[in-house]
């Protein structure tokens, strides 16, 4: 890109519609490498549809959604991917992937890109441990020959099973649970599945990772400790994030670039600095009519004075 | 209200009063339900029917419940505290070998119960009935395996279970009467065929969950069935296949004299039950086989993907997991399993008809599975014991007559006390005998999932 920083997901012209109700509307924007995005907007604003769309669990009705592997000089080759209807592109130093046209779990297992859920979806019955094993799946099955070799004991499955589980251990430990990784996953307490959700999607080794509102219910010192941990993925993982907040001042505090939805459309996009001051984010969050816009931007810039 | 007012505590209830008023209601729900059940009837007598009324029945019954439940009452729940009650105590720690020595003397159990049988009831003829029970109840216990992977494991509930039970038997029946193929031969193929059912199951159902999926699998057993009875070109309809080939031991045969004799080449004498004994460990070790084959796909990614599925699909496919991939080998393997049951279905019988294949049969591994606990195999082997097994034995209540009387005849009451059993088990361990959950894997210390945790399964 022009001002030195790697795209690793471009959004065009996203539309999503449910029968009659549009949920997002020409939604365009971009995601650099090693950065972490936040999208937010109001209840309702349709940001957890467009992390749907990216996912693969919806089918957007209009748009394309292209993630970038390595150089983004893939990118070159987009229009020609699209012409010919295929869902990727194999290039040198790269890989391009449309993945409005993959299913779920090929944009997790072929494209990387890693999600957690709004309410969360851990595998309650089975301890933290398993948990994380279920996540590197791919890697083991293959490690397994298909299931065939490892059940005959050939292969070299133990030692990619000792690889998984000393990967699980290293994320149970950065999330702090490495103590309770053999009890249930139920049985943790709301913050601490929230950050065993996020080291279960880490341990699919994601190039990008959504995060549906991880905030959502923690306290401020929870919230304290996901800041951290989010840091910590973005400075020593090779993992660029997307989140999803409603809570501006989290945003804040660590993301390097915002994009705020308001009733399926895009209002604002860029540094935090530049969103916070947009008349147009102030007016979505405090719901005024775009004539009292001004009066209200006048009000918040007194008030910071003061 | 003040601070230091005494709390004043309930009046302690007359403890044989309590007894007697529990025990008073329970003889009148008896009543009210033995009534029509058992106190009204008609009785074939000559070729008419003759209204027959059985009060003296009814009433012993009733006293019988208003004793037992009175005399529970004053000894054991004396002192039962409300709320949910602890339903299984922990062993205490001087019986906790106990533990490590259940499963090989289970295993040693299961080895030697043909010997056990025939030497308890004194010859070979005696313990036919005993070796035959044996055979019926390890054919179960194969099914219950196989439907565990599919409703226990990836929590697909499967209703239709038998169809696969049924491609298994007249695969081997129909390869062995129009091919010659060996028992040995057909038994792998059986399986296969069976796998590629499953398969052709799987697929339409992929997309249905929980009720949805149980009455489609549902119909899938009944039209296995009814392609059974109407092409009868292929299979002989409803009137069923004979004289299907018995397998041999090892190029011996079950028969009196001969070269190939299995009784001249042992120098022992002939009896028809060596070919039952045979087929009690054909059963046995094919048994073990699909058995240990589970415990290890359990600790296999397959395994845990399954169990991922039961918990949660959508987690699933966020995680890379391809839902049709696992769906289908689950299907696939559970009715993998079913096939070979059939196949020795068969081969013991000797006869097969469409009649064998019923929901019935459905039901019934269903209800080994659930009653065992979902997901164990311990579990499906009590339940397989306690309902095949026991509810085979109660066809000898002969001493019931003792009590109510020789007009009373304890057959006909078979499928009431079956019922009953169920729900007194279900009552008793909501999730099934075995309901805990063993993870299958761990960092430090394998400790066990209570039963609350773990889902059931929508899928």
């Amino acid at each position: 890109m022009a001002d030195g920083r790697d795209l690793i997901l471009r959004v065009e012209h996203l539309t999503m519609r449910f029968g009659g109700l549009v949920a997002v509307e020409d939604l365009s924007f971009d995601a650099y490498r090693g950065e972490i995005t936040a999208i937010i907007g109001p209840n309702g604003a349709g940001k957890t549809t467009v992390f749907n769309c990216i996912t693969g669990f919806y089918k957007p009705s209009e748009g394309r959604i292209a993630l970038v592997h390595g150089d983004p000089s893939v990118l070159s080759g987009i229009d020609r991917l699209t012409m010919e209807g295929g869902q990727s592109l194999q290039a040198e130093g790269g890989a391009l992937f449309l993945l409005e046209r993959m299913p779920d779990f090929r944009v997790s297992q072929k494209a990387r890109v890693a999600r957690t859920f709004q309410n969360i979806r851990l595998f309650g019955g089975m301890t933290l441990l398993e948990n994380l094993m279920v996540a590197q799946h791919n890697k083991l099955m293959v490690a397994s020959g298909y299931t065939a070799l490892a059940l005959l004991g050939l292969g070299g499955y133990r030692g990619s099973e000792r690889e998984a589980l000393d990967k699980a251990s290293y994320w149970l430990t950065r999330v702090g649970l490495i103590d309770r990784a053999d009890e249930p996953a139920a049985g943790l307490s709301y913050g601490a599945q929230r950050r065993l959700e996020i080291a279960r999607a880490m341990c699919t080794d994601p190039v990008l990772l959504c995060l549906d509102e991880p905030a959502a219910g923690l306290n401020p010192r929870e919230s304290a400790e996901l800041n951290e941990l989010l840091l910590f993925i973005r400075r020593e993982h090779d993992t660029s994030l997307l989140l999803i907040e409603h809570d501006m001042s989290v945003v804040m505090e660590i993301s390097d670039h915002v994009v705020v939805l308001d009733y399926g459309r895009k209002i604002s996009d860029g540094a935090p600095v530049e969103v916070r001051n947009d008349p147009n984010v102030i007016a979505a969050y405090l719901g005024v009519e775009e004539s009292e816009v001004e009066e209200v931007v006048q009000e918040v810039v007194q008030e910071a004075a003061t | 209200m003040s601070t230091t007012d005494p709390v004043v505590a309930p009046a302690e209830p007359n403890p044989v009063l309590t007894a007697l008023r529990d025990a008073a209601l329970w003889a009148a729900i008896t009543l009210l339900l033995t009534g029509p059940v058992v106190g009204l009837g008609t009785v074939a007598s000559s070729g008419t029917y003759v209204f027959v009324q059985r009060w003296g029945l009814v009433l012993s019954m009733t006293a019988i419940v208003f004793v037992v439940r009175f005399l529970l009452m004053m000894t054991i729940w004396r002192d039962r505290a409300p709320g949910p009650r602890k339903v299984v105590a922990d062993l205490p720690k001087s019986l906790e070998f106990l533990r490590e020595l259940f499963i090989p003397v289970a295993v040693l159990l299961a080895f030697s119960y043909p010997f056990i049988s025939v030497w308890l009831t004194g010859g070979m003829t005696t313990g036919r009935y005993w070796i035959d029970l044996g055979v019926l109840v390890l054919t179960y216990i194969l099914l219950g395996w196989g439907l565990n992977i599919v409703v226990g494991l990836a929590g697909l509930l499967d209703l239709g279970y038998v169809a696969f039970y049924a491609v298994g038997a007249y695969t081997f029946a129909l390869l062995s009467l129009n091919f010659d193929l060996s028992f040995w031969v057909c038994l792998p193929i059986a399986g296969v065929i069976a796998a590629m059912w499953g398969v052709l199951l799987g697929f339409p159902v992929l997309r249905l969950r929980g009720d949805y999926l149980a009455i489609v699998t549902l119909a899938f057993g009944e039209i296995i069935r009814l392609v059974l009875i109407n092409w009868r070109e292929f299979t002989q309809g409803a009137s069923g296949i004979n004289r299907i080939p018995r397998p041999g031991f090892f190029g011996l045969d079950f028969v009196p004299s001969g070269p190939a004799s299995f009784a001249q080449f042992f120098g022992i004498p002939f009896s028809p039950v060596h070919r039952l004994i045979f087929f009690y460990y054909v059963t046995l070790v094919l048994a073990f086989v699909v058995l240990l084959v589970t415990i290890r796909l359990r600790r296999l990614p397959i395994g845990r993907a399954w169990e991922a599925l039961r918990e949660d699909e959508i987690a699933c496919r966020s995680l890379g997991i391809s839902v049709v991939n696992t769906k289908l080998t689950a299907f696939a393997l559970g009715a993998m399993f079913g096939g070979f049951a059939g196949a020795v279905f068969a081969a013991r019988q000797g006869y097969i008809s469409p009649q064998d294949f019923t929901f019935l049969q459905s039901a019934l591994v269903l209800a080994i599975v659930v009653l065992g606990g979902l997901g164990s195999n311990l579990g499906v082997v009590f339940s397989a014991i306690v309902l095949i097994g026991g509810v085979e034995l109660l066809r000898n209540l002969g001493f019931l007559k003792q009590i109510f009387g020789p007009e009373f005849d304890p057959t006909t009451y078979r499928m009431l006390i079956f019922g009953l059993l169920m729900v007194v088990i279900m009552v008793w361990r909501p999730r099934g005998l075995i309901s805990s959950r063993s993870p299958s894997v761990f960092l430090k210390e394998k400790k066990t999932v209570s039963a609350e945790m773990v889902h059931e399964g929508r899928g």
